[in-house]
């Protein structure tokens, strides 16, 4: 308590949120320590205030599918830093929104965790529209945003960190596989927002690197569930492999009917948004059969870190928890390497964070080691080719180490701390 | 073109056809015939979907389960109706509200009971090849259920006593209620039996999409507008406006992408409104 507690408490009154009895409490109590502080003539004692921190995630509609797990993988990480003791040995205390799949929500809650809570650290977003519907305010107000899921790459912004994994990770590697075990030609369906359209740019730009030939681009708006049309055009065009960008829980749709309609032996499905949603849970094994994935993180992982994180995750929400997914595991980096970065600035001056933040950070997380890049603010990750098996969950392929989420090196925060942008493929 | 390609798409296109038509008769009864403007259409379906979900996890059969669906989401249609919608016969705005509140209501209902997370029921029976294309046995029963559908909704409502009182009492309730008709009875047994329509549709969609408590909104704005297409042919209009819908969708999107067959789904429905202001069916001699 001190001068700060007071203001606090002045500011609450003109806002009318106190009671004439607990402004004399409160302003009894705070000038009282303003007394005793001033009589002591010592430094600012340390607070043991709790830390408030926001998290943005939908909970309900369409977009669930994604935020159901990030949901539970906050908790449990809030829960965890906590029970080490929280950060400069404060407890942290997490104001949550639902954002309802909604993108206009996103912004409402975001100003209200900016402005009201004065949240030290805002996580959260989901779809890659909901990211860029917030970040917009969130630079305004200069507020430290992480970004916990794979997306489509290239924010480049000294207010925001993101923990997800990237196409030059996720897609270099898949279509690079794709070529070599599968063939050289495929075809794109990818949901219709800025993600679907900037990955399969990207997916383009690995094929031709590569040799490769696209067949096709079907963007499908996200509560298209009928794919009979497409369906067909797949059977015509006859792509040795379908990247699937597709995302939602309408999109579900795709693969039980393409399963339906028996294509399963006559292409292969790749995709970088498979099993976010716990789709591998969703359909049936024969459904989803021979879909190939690429992600940094699997519950399968035999790593010790990893064994302990899935053992606990099942302790806290029961055994039959459905499949611990990637953007989980991204969920928990973010918030373990904030905490790690407040302690080493010994402040949570936002300056001084992000500074920590980005002194070459690395944490030892369920999906490996990671490290965080300080020019792109983006992490180093291994990435794992897998495809789904029998029991709803997934068998690894092949394995990449330490895969830059930069390689071009077109972001650079430390040199140029003031580009707020989003770099995309140049397909020129 | 080859003679399999051709195939693939006809029935492809009859597939969408038969999607359409399947969510949008239910609302073709209780919004066309009735005049009630139900927009929890969408949530009923969504029940359905759920109904045959539980009956599946249960042990019951697919095809019994689907049923299920139907019978289920009747009785439900039948509670709300006594407790809600007869209240509100002919105050269209007060209907709306209504139901939009109770569509609310049951998708976060759905959401407790069942949780956010997507279900689903597998595609039953396998593919059918045809040259070298091949599509699921699944399509062609949603095509059969679809022309059975609607052969048993017309039968009901031109060839039986019950279907002359019912569209007698929307028509012309004081006359009807003049000739002995039971207005109160006759109104209750049409709400649960577009219910129950919506709800077969629930259970028959199930197996080829995901179950979740969103589940409705992708096809409320579809049905309203097939059946606002149709016109005052409730069955005969909204049978050849999901024909006219649904076959421009699939075929424009088989050519182009599903992004613009989509948008030449709504503008076709634009441009058939404005020239044919009173629907598809609004010149008809017809009986329905």
């Amino acid at each position: 308590m001190g001068r700060d507690e007071l203001n606090v408490t002045l500011a609450s009154l003109a806002q009318g949120r106190l009671s004439r009895r607990q402004f004399l409490h409160g302003t009894g109590v705070a000038l009282g320590t303003a007394a005793l502080a001033a009589c002591g003539q010592t430094a600012t004692p340390t607070s043991t205030e709790p830390v408030a921190v926001g998290s943005l995630l939908d909970a309900t509609g369409p977009i669930n599918i994604y935020g159901t797990p990030l949901i539970d993988a906050t908790k449990f990480a809030i829960d965890d830093i906590n029970s080490k003791g929280g950060v400069l040995s404060r407890q942290l205390k997490l104001t949550s929104f639902d954002t309802q799949s909604t993108n206009d929500k996103y912004v409402q809650y975001a100003n209200q965790l900016m402005l009201e809570t004065k949240a030290a650290v805002i996580m959260g977003g989901i779809t890659s529209a909901s990211r860029e519907a917030i970040r917009p305010a969130i630079d305004r107000n200069k507020q430290l945003y992480f970004y916990n899921e794979q997306y489509e790459g290239g924010v480049c912004d000294k207010f925001v960190f993101c923990t997800g994994v990237v196409p030059s990770q996720q897609l270099s590697t898949l279509v690079g596989w794709t070529m070599t075990n599968v063939g050289k030609t495929v075809y794109t369906l990818a949901a219709d927002y800025n993600y679907g359209h900037i990955s399969s740019d990207w997916v383009k730009f690995y094929l031709s690197q590569g040799g490769g030939q696209l067949l096709g681009v079907d963007f499908i708006p996200l509560d298209v569930s009928d794919f009979a049309s497409t369906i067909t055009k797949l059977q015509q065009r006859k792509p040795a492999a379908v990247m699937s960008l597709l995302v939602g829980g309408n999109h579900i749709a795709f693969y039980r009917q393409f399963a339906a309609a028996g294509l399963q032996d006559k292409m292969k499905i790749v995709s970088p948004t498979f099993g976010l949603g716990n789709e591998q849970v969703v359909l049936a094994p024969n459904e989803s059969k021979g879909i190939t994935v690429s992600y940094p993180y699997y519950q399968e992982l035999t790593n010790s870190t990893n064994q302990k994180w899935v053992s606990d995750w099942h302790t806290r929400y029961g055994s039959g928890y459905p499949y611990i997914t990637d953007s989980a595991n991204a969920g928990w980096v973010g918030w373990h390497l904030w905490a790690l970065a407040v302690n080493k600035a010994g402040s949570l001056d936002r300056d001084k964070v992000i500074k920590a933040l980005e002194s070459g950070l690395s944490f030892d997380a369920p999906e490996g080691t990671v490290r965080l890049d300080p020019k792109s603010h983006h992490l180093t990750h291994n990435v794992n080719i897998a495809q789904t098996n029998a029991n709803h969950g997934f068998d690894i392929i092949q394995t990449f180490n330490a895969i830059s989420p930069d390689p071009q090196g077109q972001c650079d925060l430390i040199g140029n701390p003031d580009q707020h942008t989003q770099f995309t493929p140049s397909l020129s | 073109m080859h003679l399999d390609q051709v195939v693939a798409i006809v029935v492809s296109v009859l597939g969408s056809v038969a999607t359409l038509l399947i969510v949008s008769l239910g609302l073709a009864v209780i919004f066309g015939l009735m005049r009630v403007i139900n927009l929890a259409h969408g949530e009923f379906l969504m029940l359905g979907a759920y109904a045959a979900l539980t009956a599946t996890r249960i042990g019951v059969n697919i095809w019994v389960s689907i049923l299920l669906a139907g019978v289920s989401v009747g009785i439900f249609g039948l509670v709300v109706e006594r407790l809600l919608i007869r209240h509100l016969y002919g105050r269209i705005l007060d209907t709306m509200l209504a139901t939009w509140g109770l569509s609310l209501v049951l998708v976060q209902a759905v959401t407790l009971i069942f949780g956010p997370s997507t279900n689903g029921i597998g595609t039953p029976l396998g593919s059918l090849h045809v040259g070298s294309y091949s599509f699921s046995q699944y399509s062609l029963v949603l095509i059969f259920a679809a022309a059975a559908m609607l052969t048993i909704v017309f039968w009901v409502f031109t060839r039986t006593s019950y279907g002359v009182m019912a569209r007698a009492a929307v028509q012309n309730p004081s006359m009807a209620q003049a000739l002995g008709i039971n207005t109160a009875r006759t109104n209750m047994v049409t709400f649960a039996l577009g219910s129950s329509l919506a709800g077969l549709a629930g259970g028959l969609l199930a197996p080829t999409a995901g179950v979740v408590p969103s589940l409705g909104q992708a096809f409320i704005a579809q049905s309203f507008m097939t059946v606002i297409v149709g016109g005052p042919g409730v069955i005969t209009g909204t049978s050849a406006a999901s024909g006219v819908l649904g076959g421009s969708y699939n075929l424009v999107s088989y050519f182009t992408t599903p992004f613009i067959g989509q948008a030449a789904l709504l503008v076709i429905a634009i441009v058939l409104l404005r020239l044919m202001p009173q629907g598809l069916s609004g010149n008809w001699r017809r009986q329905l």
